[in-house]
């Protein structure tokens, strides 16, 4: 099934009900419907046919998620972009995928301006919601406008293995890979998600996360898909003002990265119980210590504590069940409903419980591949048992318990998490080399309470006078804001390998944790 | 008195998310979170700037937009704290 159809669906059956809710907005399931298909048919007027790409270059606001929506029911393939990123950045994603379209806000049109400029792609449909004085950016077409458009459906004959959604992913190359993934792919995701987690049509679920992230994203597809009520934020920056939001709207579902934990963990004042309608809490991106797993069952008594594990590439992988949290605190579980995880030793062979090896992941969920890049899609999809299918190798270490519970070790490769992202450390690498007053530089990640690793740069000057700040000055311009490197080391010299190759393993072993 | 802890303010914010950049034409009301100038953890340096500063205990109650969305804001919140008892 095609996923707008759960929209569809539940407008039909449940108009009144609150879709979603944000800060200057709240949308009926009638009202969210009715707003998509009318962008939807603006899109079609604007010559945007099925299976085109268009991207939604915008913050958590009402009009990214009528974006998202419209797209799809215009029979085109959506791309969440995040709202930090920079001019070549996105004019590379332009580029790379051929945008027809892109979606975003006034405060963010200088950037795309710049970006279509970069890219030379002139034929690219532009729509700006206006600016605080009501004025649209000129290049651009009012967002306003085109919601006036009649909700006429678009013919556009598209069935549910057309791709959904394009995700872009810090690539190891330097440069972002687009993670497809077609509407049967989100569907079967979304449907097993959901089973675990045990949602009900009147779960109300919070989400502060970029909707440009897949778990940010996948709380907005969640809450459609089971006529559900999102609460959507832009950020955690002020956890006391969330937390009033979850009283006020009675949240029940309430997902986390480790970074908002560490943060909750840190502030004086909480008291057991506090926000008593939340049903469940989720965690991803990384295991949480089992300090803070103790701590916020002890803050959040009547909640369930859901650990989990995924990429974009699959969505995700695992979950723990709550009822063995106190079992085995540092499991991130077993595989989802209707999927296959297990370990694999170097020749592909799964390997005994205890024994480290790597993650492979089967199942309905696995992407389709990267948008036109071969070679990394032949890395991490490769032959499965069944010669008809394709399995996902997720380049994480990992091994099982006797039981089957697994347990994160490490990365295969240098790829830094970072406040739940993943982040390879050539992307800034890149933007680091191209400063002239840098002659070399290698990009680590360093152990931080609070991001789970923060990105550290050691570099060697050619221009002396440059200071620490200078050069995160020149990240901030180039990259999204979770990329920019937070320490910044002088070096005369990088650490190398007996071939002389720059080694970010020697590098990283320089390195203090941080406080 | 005012214009030394907006100054202060200022030139944190300034040094610490805007990596030094003077031209970055800041007004004392603008949204530091809209305009993307600070996120989460920037919010908790900013909280360990005023305490140290200022020798304000700030409460989880504090740590909200009203007190700490702009220069003015926050400038303001310290002006009125400022030899004040801190509330839980």
């Amino acid at each position: 099934m095609r996923f707008e159809q759960f929209l569809i669906g539940n407008a039909g059956r449940q108009a009144a009900k609150t879709a979603l809710v944000t800060d200057r907005r709240r949308l009926s399931y009638g009202e969210f419907d009715d707003l998509t298909g009318r962008l939807a048919a603006a899109l079609a007027r604007a010559g945007v046919k099925r299976n085109d790409r268009v991207l939604v270059f915008m913050d958590n606001c009402w009009e990214a998620a009528v974006s998202i929506f419209a797209i799809l029911k215009a029979g085109a393939t959506f791309s969440p972009i995040n709202a930090s990123t920079k001019a070549d950045k996105l004019a590379y994603i332009i580029t790379d995928c051929e945008a027809a379209a892109i979606l975003t806000q006034a405060k963010l049109m200088p950037i795309v301006a710049e970006a279509q400029a970069l890219s030379g792609n002139s034929d690219l449909f532009v729509a700006s919601t206006a600016a605080p004085n009501g004025q649209t950016p000129a290049d651009a077409i009012s967002f306003e406008t085109c919601l006036a458009e009649v909700a006429t459906p678009v013919p556009h004959r598209g069935i549910d293995v057309d791709l959904a959604m394009l995700i872009y992913t810090s690539g190891s190359t330097g440069r972002p890979k687009g993670v497809m993934m077609t509407h049967r792919n989100i569907d079967a995701a979304s449907e097993s998600i959901t089973t675990y987690l045990r949602n009900e049509p009147d779960d109300i679920i919070l989400n502060v996360l970029p909707l440009a992230f897949d778990y940010g994203l996948y709380q907005m597809l969640m809450a459609i898909r089971i006529g559900a009520t999102l609460v959507l934020e832009k950020s955690f920056a002020f956890p006391h003002a969330i937390f009033e939001r979850i009283r006020e709207e009675g949240v029940t579902g309430f997902p986390l990265v480790p970074t908002m934990a560490a943060m909750i963990l840190q502030m004086r004042d909480l008291e057991p119980g506090f926000l008593p309608s939340l049903r469940y809490l989720s965690n991803t991106a990384a295991a949480l210590p089992p300090p803070h797993i103790a701590r916020l069952r002890e803050l959040f008594p009547g909640a369930r504590l859901y650990s989990m594990y995924g990429l974009t590439e699959c969505k995700r992988c695992t979950y723990l069940p709550p009822e063995e949290l106190d079992r085995r605190p540092g499991s991130v579980g077993i595989a989802i409903p209707n999927t296959e995880a297990f370990v694999v030793d170097d020749e592909g062979q799964r390997a005994p419980p205890g024994v480290p090896g790597e993650l492979v992941i089967r199942g309905p969920h696995v992407m389709q591949g990267y948008w036109r890049n071969d070679a990394a899609t032949e890395r991490m999809l490769r032959p499965g048992t069944n010669r008809w299918e394709k399995v996902l190798y997720t380049g994480d270490l990992f091994q099982a318990d006797e039981e089957g519970f697994l347990y994160f070790v490490g990365r295969k490769d240098d790829i830094i998490k970072t406040r739940g992202e993943k982040v390879a450390p050539k992307e800034v690498e890149t933007v680091l080399h191209a400063h002239p007053g840098i002659a070399e530089a290698v990009v680590v990640g360093v152990a931080d309470p609070v991001l789970g690793h923060a990105i550290a740069a050691l570099v060697v000057l050619s221009d002396p006078s440059l200071t620490d700040k200078d050069i995160i000055r020149h990240c901030a311009r180039h990259l999204e804001d979770f990329m920019v490197p937070k320490i910044v080391e002088f070096r005369t010299e990088l650490p190398k390998t007996d071939t002389g190759k720059v080694s970010r393993r020697l590098a990283a072993e320089t390195m203090e944790p941080a406080q | 008195m005012t214009e030394t802890i907006k100054d202060k303010v200022r030139a944190f914010v300034i040094e610490n998310f805007l990596f030094g950049d003077t031209s970055y034409d800041l007004a004392d009301t603008a949204s530091l979170i809209e305009n993307d100038i600070i996120d989460s953890t920037g919010v908790l340096e900013l909280v360990a700037f005023i305490e140290d500063q200022f020798g304000i205990v700030m409460g989880d109650a504090d740590i909200v937009p009203a007190n700490l969305d702009s220069l003015a804001r926050i400038s303001a919140f310290i002006e009125a704290r400022v030899g004040a008892p801190a509330t839980a």
